[in-house]
């Protein structure tokens, strides 16, 4: 009787460990897939934080947004991003915008105003110094700076210092410029078919998946889109007084 | 009360020498051609203080007299003060070559009065001074022990009464005449002096002589004014032979940013500018501005950066004296030691960003957004302090993130708006009538358009008789 007891106490042998276990553990990376690496912030667009290695914005990292013109969502792709760090307490600076951040804009997509900082200063060299201050500061969410040309080793410096606070910078620069960075991550936005068209130019762990449509601008972009699709070139210019 | 003297009695020489370690005999003199310092190879040479300059050349060809410069002592105490700081607010000036600190509030600080001895010695041999320290309940009496080199640790008032006694009269550095007068009479101490009638010595010595007696004992009260720290920092330090190596000027400068360091410990703050300024013998001065990234008082780092640059820089001729000046000084907290962020420190973090950003680019170029209530685009929002709350709490859809500062007028193609191509309006007019009130009215159709390149814009038809069409934001 108490050798049974025993007996029955005795843990059963662990099932051999199945190659998916094997796969999962953190240690092993697989090519082909993204690198894993501590999430910094979601990007709140599920389509995207499935390509993007962390599944969000990288942190302490650059990502250098391409925009092909202004206007195709470029600052929208953020927006959830700043949303969700201003919320947090975190605070988001922007330097040098292109133009006038339109305060009632960010309201309405959920940016708390009072963790804004808006840098505007006359020179290169100080945009650059006031963006370092940023990503040093431990109370920094993200800092996203709008400059196309930028010498390499500024660049390697800003990226320095965001490493130092795990603060992510979003460099906003034009189609034009070369790319020569030391950026985590790269994305060419444009816009076609009435919806942003996302592409990854350059991840971290490789492998560059295909392009990501998101719908950034409502109902209106849309109808864009369907009237596009349905209609004769031009068929609103029509419509027009 | 308990007061910490330090007494410099090298200082002549110490203000001369102390940025380099000259191996040749050097003695100060004073203006009435007095030895008043000098250095260990002219103490070998048998030259002591108070010689005649002529007799102590008849020593040695080889002197080099230096003459007194008495204002670069006078400055020197006043760095020593302002670097004392750190220690205790309550810092005071004793001319010719004393200051004094009163620690009784540091002293469970610094862990005891040993330790805070300690860090004060090890803190002026950095700064390239020597200095006797004598601890005692009042000002005067801790002078006097430093003055005779006694290294008392004082606590008490009957511990004081029962020491003071024993030192030589000198030390009260009373005139020359009433010490002569004393010596005659045979008073060699200060027991002996106690021990005479007060009224005579009243009468032959003066009553200021018999105050000093009583304010070492405590007996009077014994008032000093506190020493108050510059708001800027500036220091400059002869070099005792003209120096080129980089080694060299660094050892020099190291001594200033010492006095510098402690200065910024003293008055909680960093410096973020330095400007170091190197004299020839005659050419131009060269000027070496060290940007720091972040304020800072860290000695070690301070003294990296300015090897790294010294060492890219090419000095076009020995230098003969350098000078350290910070004007740009910023607040830095010492920081409470936390293992998590809280909100008080993310606080400060930002507060911390804003005045560095705001001290260097000025207070237009750093600024914070806040919406307001009006109807007009243009008008609801503003620019402000960072952080300031915004107290609207409306949300309008249909907005873009970019505004134009000012509306671009669009050209038209057979009346239809073009911005990079013809636009397409994708929505219906929303009228903004608005503004009658102060002369900046405004009546509008606002409608979102995309050009054939896809970008969504804002833009606008005035509604008067010109009807003009207006591009007013992006969204971006």
């Amino acid at each position: 009787m108490s050798a049974l007891a025993t007996e029955a106490r005795v843990p059963a042998p662990p099932p051999p460990a199945s190659l998916d276990a094997v796969l999962n553990h953190p240690a092993i990376w697989r090519g082909g897939e993204c690198a894993r690496v501590a999430p910094a912030v979601a990007t709140g667009y599920a389509e995207l934080d499935a390509r993007l290695p962390g599944s969000g914005w990288p942190a302490g990292a650059i990502t250098e947004i391409y925009a092909e013109r202004t206007g195709v969502g470029e600052v929208e792709l953020i927006m959830p991003a700043a949303a969700q760090l201003t919320q947090a307490g975190r605070w988001v600076t922007l330097v040098a915008p292109l133009h006038v951040p339109y305060a009632p804009a960010l309201a309405t997509h959920g940016v708390r105003l009072e963790r804004l900082l808006l840098v505007q200063t006359r020179s290169t060299e100080d945009n650059l110094w006031a963006c370092e201050q940023a990503l040093r500061a431990s109370s920094s969410g993200a800092v996203l700076l709008w400059q196309d040309h930028i010498h390499e080793r500024a660049l390697r410096r800003l990226q320095l210092a965001a490493e130092s606070t795990s603060t992510s910078l979003f460099l906003f620069r034009s189609t034009r410029v070369a790319p020569a960075t030391p950026a985590a991550l790269r994305l060419h936005v444009s816009r076609a078919d009435g919806r942003t068209i996302v592409r990854i130019l350059k991840r971290r762990g490789g492998g560059l998946p295909p392009a990501i449509a998101l719908d950034l601008h409502g109902s209106f972009s849309r109808r864009a889109r369907a009237v596009r699709l349905t209609a004769t070139p031009e068929p609103l210019v029509a419509a027009l007084p | 009360m308990l007061w910490l003297a330090l007494h410099f009695a090298s200082l002549p020489l110490e203000v001369y020498a102390r940025a380099g370690q000259p191996s040749a005999a050097v003695a100060i003199a004073d203006s009435a051609h007095h030895i008043v310092a000098c250095n260990e190879a002219a103490l070998k040479l048998g030259i002591r203080r108070g010689m005649a300059v002529a007799a102590a050349s008849a020593l040695s060809s080889a002197l080099h007299v230096v003459p007194r410069d008495g204002a670069a002592e006078e400055a020197a105490l006043e760095r020593i003060a302002a670097w004392a700081i750190q220690f205790t607010p309550t810092v005071s000036i004793a001319r010719p070559a004393e200051v004094l600190l009163e620690i009784a509030g540091s002293l469970t600080l610094f862990r005891g009065l040993k330790y805070l001895w300690a860090e004060i010695q090890d803190g002026l041999r950095a700064l390239g001074f020597t200095a006797s320290i004598a601890c005692a309940p009042t000002p005067l009496a801790a002078q006097w022990f430093a003055r005779a080199g006694v290294p008392v640790r004082l606590r008490h008032l009957d511990a004081l009464r029962a020491s003071l006694p024993d030192l030589p009269i000198e030390v009260t550095h009373a005139a020359p005449d009433a010490l002569a007068l004393l010596e005659n009479i045979g008073v060699k101490s200060v027991s002996d002096c106690l021990a005479l009638p007060r009224d005579g010595v009243a009468r032959r010595l003066g009553q200021h002589f018999l105050d000093d007696l009583d304010r070492a004992l405590g007996l009077l009260a014994d008032a000093r004014a506190f020493f108050t720290p510059p708001s800027v920092f500036k220091a400059a330090q002869p070099l005792p032979a003209p120096a080129h190596e980089a080694e060299m000027l660094v050892f020099a400068a190291r001594r200033l940013l010492n006095e510098l360091c402690g200065f910024l410990a003293a008055t909680s703050n960093g410096a973020e500018r330095l400007t170091f300024t190197f004299s020839h013998h005659k050419l131009e001065p060269t000027k070496l501005t060290l940007s720091l990234v972040e304020a800072t008082r860290d000695v070690e780092h301070l003294t990296t950066v300015l090897r790294e640059r010294l060492d890219r820089t090419t000095l076009p001729d020995a230098v003969t004296a350098l000078e350290l000046e910070s004007e740009l000084l910023l607040p830095l907290a010492s920081r409470n030691l936390s293992l998590l962020h809280d909100a008080g420190q993310l606080k400060e973090a930002a507060t911390h960003l804003i005045e560095r950003l705001r001290a260097r680019l000025g207070d237009d170029a750093v600024q914070g957004l806040v919406r307001y209530a009006d109807h007009r685009p243009e008008r609801a929002w503003r620019t402000c302090k960072p952080g300031t709350h915004d107290v609207t709490h409306t949300l309008i859809a249909g907005r873009p993130l970019w505004l134009l500062e000012r509306p671009l007028p669009l050209s038209e193609v057979g009346g239809v708006p073009c911005y990079d191509g013809r636009l397409s309006r994708l929505t219906r007019a929303e009228r903004i009538e608005s503004g009658w009130w102060d002369g900046n009215d405004v009546t509008r159709d606002y409608f979102i358009a995309c050009n054939p390149a896809e970008a969504l814009l804002w833009i606008y038809q005035e509604r008067n008789p010109n009807g003009g069409w207006f591009l007013h934001g992006f969204f971006a």
